[in-house]
């Protein structure tokens, strides 16, 4: 069936190399003018919070890394899901270039919590459920890595990864609920609680820009690994060495 | 005439009973583990039995789950390296319910006798008599869970080279909320609470255990012996 002959080039490595190539520029150029447009209008143009003043600011950076820290997770699992049921090598390569770059995002989104936490709660850690999910899901991160170094055969690893990226990502909301039940139980006086204020529309449009601009840039760094994961993978395959000659 | 699933099962179950009654120090070397973690903390912490209280659900899970991890090493593996899985898996019989059988067995030879032995270690650590029904049925039952969870990161590991500390690292993510709802259980039994709402939603993670976790464990199996 024609429609269908998209999917199955999806399948081919040289097709899918020649793809990102094409793409990467392009994401790549519109997460910068994102990023750009976006910085300029959370760090110039939106008003300083009422309650907050300047330090809201960070949520620029720190809710677009935390949202694709799962976004990316989840994506994982996707490829890694295709991978297993259709045996698509080009999607377990998605997956394993998946995983470094959400695990920097995880990492990126603590970084900017604790900085964000320090004058807002006073201290650079709390176990706010947030935060703890969040951790939870970084070792996840590590747990998907470590298999997948873990094991020598490369088809045995992508196979063995994909299951645990998808048992992952079946837990995700149970640990997310886990541990919101837990805090809940033992919530201090020190927490301030963030509830959800409505934010007035000079604040959240360059939010809105900034989590584009970050999924801009995660498709463009994606494309870059999956490009050298396939070159990697298909080292000894005749279409590389007409790719690099 | 073919052998039905379910008779397949307890034939492996039966089996890995056999087994572990003749080679006892599987089952016994667990529960000296426990028993040991249990001790050092109070040569840690305080030897102060109402401060030690406090701290006795953490001390009893953290034991249990690190025990547990200890035994589930050797869930597949000894099977694996003499090729036992192998035969399962051609034997034409559902891979699934012989590696639920054996992670049951597992667990009732590791995961119960941990639970049943666990008020020696509560009662060291201040926790009341009254109490120790709620330790030990959120210990049975929240050991359940991580065994069937575990079975998935034992059968992963099996391909890789230092799969101890590769089994940790997979399997304590995901036994989080077995942690979070089996400690809370624990607290609320010493403190005189109801241990209900804890205990349903522990035993709601092992009812999706058991529906899932053989399916993800006899997939990660057959990948680990291609």
């Amino acid at each position: 069936m024609a429609t269908w002959t998209w999917f199955h080039r999806l399948a081919s490595p040289p097709h899918v190399y020649a793809f990102a190539r094409r793409w990467t520029p392009w994401f790549g150029g519109f997460a910068a003018l994102a990023m750009g447009a976006a910085l300029y209008g959370g760090l110039v143009l939106a008003p300083e919070d009422y309650q907050q003043k300047d330090a809201f600011r960070m949520v620029y950076v720190h809710a677009p890394t935390a949202w694709l820290s799962l976004m990316i997770y989840t994506t994982m699992a996707v490829a890694a899901a295709v991978g297993l049921i259709w045996r698509m090598k080009v999607a377990h390569a998605a997956a394993a270039a998946c995983a470094p770059v959400g695990a920097w995002f995880t990492v990126a989104a603590l970084g900017t919590g604790m900085l964000w936490g320090k004058p807002m709660w006073g201290a650079y850690w709390v176990w706010d459920p947030r935060l703890t999910a969040e951790l939870v899901l970084l070792f996840l991160y590590f747990g998907y890595m470590g298999l997948r170094a873990g094991i020598e055969d490369p088809v045995k690893a992508d196979k063995a990864s994909a299951v645990l990226a998808v048992v992952g990502v079946i837990n995700v909301p149970i640990i997310k609920f886990s541990v919101e039940w837990w805090n809940s139980l033992h919530q201090t006086a020190t927490v301030m609680q963030m509830g959800k204020p409505k934010m007035d529309f000079d604040m959240l449009w360059p939010l809105l820009l900034m989590f584009l601009a970050f999924a801009l840039y995660f498709v463009a760094v994606l494309l870059i690994r999956l490009r050298a994961e396939l070159l990697r993978r298909e080292r000894n395959a005749s279409w590389v060495r007409e790719v690099l000659a | 005439m073919k052998t039905t699933p379910l008779a397949a099962a307890r034939l492996v179950a039966m089996r890995d009973l056999r087994l572990a009654f003749r080679k006892p120090s599987q089952v016994i070397q667990p529960l000296m583990f426990f028993m040991i973690v249990a001790t050092l903390f109070p040569l840690t912490l305080t030897p102060e039995m109402s401060r030690l209280r406090d701290a006795a659900p953490g001390v009893l899970w953290i034991g249990a789950l690190l025990s547990s991890l200890l035994a589930l090493e050797f869930l597949f593996r000894d099977d694996a390296v003499d090729g036992t899985l192998e035969q399962f898996a051609l034997s034409g019989q559902s891979l699934t319910w012989m590696l639920f059988a054996k992670t049951c067995t597992h667990w009732m030879l590791t995961g119960l006798p941990l639970a049943l032995s666990a008020p020696i270690a509560a009662a060291a650590l201040g926790v009341s008599v009254g109490a120790m029904v709620g330790v030990v049925a959120s210990l049975a039952l929240g050991s359940f869970a991580m065994s069937l969870v575990g079975a998935i990161g034992a059968g992963l590991t099996l391909g890789a080279r230092r799969g101890g500390v590769l089994l940790s690292l997979l399997t304590l993510p995901l036994a989080v909320p077995i942690l979070i709802f089996g400690a809370r259980a624990t607290q609320l039994a010493i403190t005189g609470g109801d241990i209900a709402p804890p205990m349903y939603l522990l035993g709601a993670i092992a009812v999706l255990g058991v529906t899932l976790a053989p399916l993800a464990a006899a997939a990660a199996v057959r990948i680990g012996l291609e």
